[in-house]
C-alpha cells in the first residue's frame, strides 16, 4: 500500500499502464503544459498535475500537447481508438463536453453498435468535474447522468484514491469507451493504494461504506464522502444506515442496490447534479420497479436544485447537497409510516 | 493621433481603470478574498479601449474568460463589476455569474464567457441582427465584435463563425488578441497557420488588419477603418492585435513556461499605458500633470469600488432559484 492522493493516483496509473503498454496514448490541452514557450515542455504540467512527467518518459507521440479543440481531442480519441490504440482524452472541465459532444454521443459511443459489434473503440474520456470551487455555472458541472443515458458509454465516478487507481487500471484495459468522472474536489484527497500492478477494480460493482439496516444512502464521488459524514452523525442516534458508492453508473451495480433496500426499506438518493431525468431519478425509477414492495417510505432525493450553478460562496453551498440535507432526508424516510 | 484632448483623456482614463481594477484585484485575489477563477486583463488595455471607444450601446460585443477589460470599455458599471466579482447580490449579475459571465446587454455587452471559442458564433448572430435592423440615417450598420484570443482561434466553433459571417455578410468583426499564450502554451506551437492567425481570417474571404496591440495609436487608428468598412456594408473583418498579459494565465499561475527576465522586459517596453503617456506628453498632446490626475482619480474610484464591493448585501440561498425562467 501507498498512501496518495487521488491525483497522484490518476497520474500514477496512467503512467504505469504506459509503460506497460504502448498502445496508451494521452492527449488534451496542457497536458504537457510550455509548448512552444521559453520554459519548454512540461514548464508547468497540465493544470490539475495529473500527467506531470509523461511527455520526458513517453515522448510527443504518445503525450500530445493539444490546441484548445475539444471536438477534434474527442474525436481524434475515437479515431486513435478504432485504430488499435488506447486513448486517454482529457477534458480539463467536464462542461467543455459541450463542445464535443457529437464526437462522444453519435461517433465514439456508437461505432461498436453500428459497425455490427464489428470493432472495439477503448477510449477514456477523462472529465474533470463538479462543484465547490466558486466556478460557476460553465466550469463546476456534473454531467454524468447525460453521459449515463448514452447506451455504448461505460461512466465511472470513483470517490477514493484507491478507487481512481483500481478504475482507471480497468478503463484502460476495458475494450468499450469509457467516461472516467474526476471530481475536481477530490484531488487533493489522501488514500491507502494498493501496489499491485494490475490492481483493477471490475465495472459495475458497488462499494458498502457504511453498513447498517434502517436505511439505504446511495453516491457516487464527492456525495459519498457527505453520505458517510451524515451516516456518521445518523450512527451516534442509532441510526445504522447503508451507505453504497456506485463508483460506475453505467453499467450499474442493481443488485447491490436492490439487496440493500429489500433489507432497509427505505432510500435516500444523493446527487450532485440538478434532479430532472438525472442519476437520482432514473435510480429511483429502478428500485420503484423492482423493490416496491420492499419500500416503507417515499424514496428521498437530495440533489442539486433545477438551475444551473451560481457563483456566490452562499449560492453554491445552497446549491449543492451536503451531510445536513442528506441527514434530514434520512430523518425524513425514517419518520414516514 | 488624430484624437482631441478630451479623447486622449478619456481614452487614458478608460485605461487606466481597467489597469487599476486589475491591480487591484490581484492584491484582493492573493489575500484569498475572492472566491472562483480570475483572469486578468491588465497589459492588453489598449485593444478594449481602442476598440470599444467607436462603439455605441447598440452596437455589440462578445467576450471571453479574460472579460473585465471588454466590460469596463465598453461601459460596465465599476462598481456593478466589483460587486459582481465579490459575488455580491447587488453586482452587474446578483453574484450568479462572477468574474467569467460578467454581462450588461443594455450596453451592448453580451458576456464574457467560460467556454473558449464560444463568442464568434454569438457575435455573428448579433451580427446578423444588426444586418436585419438595416443602416442608420448615416448609411451606417450597427456592428458586432467578437473578441477571441489566440487559443480560443483554435476552436472549430470559431472557424465556423467566421464562415458563416463571410456567407452572410453579416456586420461581425473578429477581433484577435495575440497576448502569445493559451494558459501554459506557446501561440507558436498551437497556432500551426505559421504562426499567424489573421491569415486565416483571409482565408475564410475577409478583408484583415493587423496592428501593435500596445500601441493605443495603432488600435484605434486601424479600428477606424475597420469598422468604416464593416459598417458601410461591405460583410466581416479581422483584425490581430499582437498584445501581452501581464499576469498569469489565472491569478496563482506561477508561469514558469515564461522566459527569464520575460515579464519585465514586456512591463518596461510593451506597456500599453506607459507608451501612450510617453507619446502624448512628448508629442505634448497632454501634459504629465493631466495624467497624474487622472491617475489619482481612478485609482480612488477603484478604491471606493472595493470598498463598496467588500460591504455589499451578500445573496441567500433563496437567490440560487430565481432567475432561471422569466417567471422564476
Ligand atoms: C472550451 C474550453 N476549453 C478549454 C478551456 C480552458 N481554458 C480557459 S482559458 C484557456 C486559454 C485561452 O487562451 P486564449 O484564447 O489565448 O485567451 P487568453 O487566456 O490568452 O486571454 C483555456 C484552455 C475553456 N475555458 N473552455
Ligand atoms: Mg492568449
Amino acid at each position: 500500500m501507498a498512501r496518495k492522493m487521488y491525483r497522484d493516483a490518476v497520474r500514477d496509473t496512467i503512467f504505469e499502464e504506459m509503460k506497460r503498454d504502448p498502445n496508451v496514448v494521452v492527449l488534451g490541452e496542457d497536458v504537457v503544459g510550455g509548448m512552444g514557450t521559453a520554459g519548454g515542455p512540461e514548464a508547468i504540467g497540465g493544470i490539475w498535475s495529473t500527467s506531470g512527467g509523461f511527455y520526458e518518459a513517453f515522448g510527443p507521440d504518445r503525450v500530445i500537447d493539444t490546441p484548445i479543440s475539444e471536438s477534434a481531442i474527442v474525436g481524434a480519441a475515437g479515431g486513435l481508438a478504432l485504430s488499435g490504440k488506447r486513448p486517454i482524452a482529457e477534458l480539463m472541465f467536464a462542461d467543455f463536453i459541450g463542445v464535443s459532444l457529437d464526437q462522444i454521443w453519435n461517433q465514439i459511443a456508437k461505432f461498436r453498435y453500428m459497425f455490427g459489434g464489428k470493432t472495439k473503440c477503448p477510449a477514456i474520456i477523462r472529465c474533470i468535474y463538479g462543484a465547490g470551487y466558486n466556478a460557476a455555472a460553465q466550469h463546476s458541472q456534473s454531467p454524468h447522468g447525460i453521459l449515463t443515458g448514452m447506451p455504448g458509454l461505460k461512466v465511472v465516478m470513483p470517490s477514493t484514491p484507491a478507487d481512481v487507481a483500481g478504475l482507471m487500471r480497468q478503463a484502460i484495459r476495458d475494450d468499450d469507451p469509457v467516461i472516467f468522472m474526476e471530481h475536481k474536489a477530490l484531488y487533493g484527497m489522501k488514500g491507502e493504494v494498493p501496489d499491485d500492478p494490475d490492481f483493477t477494480i471490475p465495472f459495475g460493482h458497488a462499494r458498502l461504506t457504511r453498513a447498517g439496516q434502517d436505511v439505504t444512502i446511495l453516491a457516487t464521488g464527492m456525495m459519498v464522502g457527505m453520505a458517510e459524514g451524515a451516516a456518521d452523525k445518523l450512527a451516534e442516534d442509532g441510526i445504522g444506515a447503508d451507505v453504497i458508492d456506485l463508483r460506475t453508473t453505467s453499467p450499474l451495480d442493481e443488485e447491490a442496490i436492490l439487496d440493500s433496500v429489500e433489507v432497509t426499506g427505505r432510500l435516500v438518493i444523493v446527487d450532485e447534479a440538478p434532479p430532472r431525468c438525472s442519476l437520482a431519478t432514473d435510480l429511483a425509477a429502478i428500485v420503484a420497479n423492482k423493490a416496491f414492495a420492499s419500500l416503507k417510505a417515499p424514496i428521498e432525493m437530495v440533489t442539486a436544485p433545477h438551475t444551473p450553478i451560481p457563483f456566490a460562496r452562499e449560492l453554491e453551498s445552497a446549491y449543492l447537497p451536503n451531510p445536513d440535507k442528506i441527514e434530514a432526508a434520512v430523518r425524513k424516510a425514517l419518520a414516514y409510516n | 493621433m488624430q484624437l482631441s484632448r478630451e479623447d486622449l483623456l478619456e481614452s487614458y482614463r478608460r485605461m487606466k481603470i481597467i489597469r487599476d481594477f486589475e491591480d487591484f484585484l490581484h492584491d484582493e485575489i492573493a489575500k484569498g478574498e475572492i472566491a472562483g477563477f480570475t483572469h486578468l486583463y491588465a497589459g492588453q488595455e489598449a485593444v478594449a479601449v481602442g476598440v470599444c471607444e467607436h462603439l455605441s450601446d447598440d452596437d455589440k460585443i462578445v467576450s471571453t474568460h479574460r472579460g473585465h477589460g471588454h466590460c469596463l470599455a465598453k461601459g460596465c458599471d465599476v462598481e456593478g463589476m466589483m460587486k459582481e466579482i465579490w459575488g455580491s447580490r447587488e453586482g452587474l449579475c446578483k453574484g450568479k455569474g462572477g468574474s467569467m459571465h460578467i454581462a450588461d446587454v443594455d450596453k451592448g455587452m453580451l458576456g464574457a464567457n467560460g467556454i473558449v471559442g464560444a463568442g464568434a458564433p454569438i457575435a455573428v448572430g448579433a451580427a446578423i441582427a444588426a444586418k436585419i435592423d438595416g443602416k442608420d440615417e448615416n448609411g451606417n450598420l450597427k456592428v458586432s465584435i467578437a473578441f477571441s484570443g489566440d487559443g480560443a482561434c483554435n476552436q472549430g466553433t470559431t472557424f465556423e463563425a467566421m464562415n458563416m459571417a463571410v456567407v452572410t455578410h453579416a456586420p461581425a468583426i473578429f477581433v484577435f488578441e495575440n497576448n502569445h499564450y493559451s494558459e501554459h502554451t506557446g501561440f507558436e506551437y498551437a497556432v500551426g497557420t505559421d504562426k499567424d492567425i489573421a491569415s486565416r481570417a483571409e482565408a475564410f474571404g475577409m478583408k484583415v488588419w493587423r496592428a501593435d496591440g500596445t500601441d493605443f495609436s495603432a488600435v484605434h487608428d486601424t479600428m477606424r477603418e475597420v469598422l468604416e468598412y464593416v459598417r458601410a456594408g461591405n460583410g466581416p473583418a479581422a483584425v490581430e492585435f499582437d498584445t501581452e498579459r501581464f499576469y498569469g494565465h489565472f491569478e496563482g499561475d506561477p508561469q514558469r513556461y515564461r522566459a527569464k527576465g520575460e515579464l519585465d522586459r514586456i512591463r518596461a517596453e510593451r506597456d500599453c499605458i506607459k507608451k501612450f503617456r510617453e507619446t502624448v506628453t512628448e508629442a505634448k498632446l497632454l501634459e504629465g500633470a493631466d495624467l497624474d490626475k487622472i491617475d489619482a482619480e481612478v485609482a480612488s474610484r477603484i478604491e471606493k469600488a472595493v470598498e463598496s464591493a467588500r460591504s455589499a448585501e451578500r445573496p441567500t440561498a433563496e437567490d440560487v432559484l430565481v432567475d432561471v425562467y422569466i417567471d422564476y
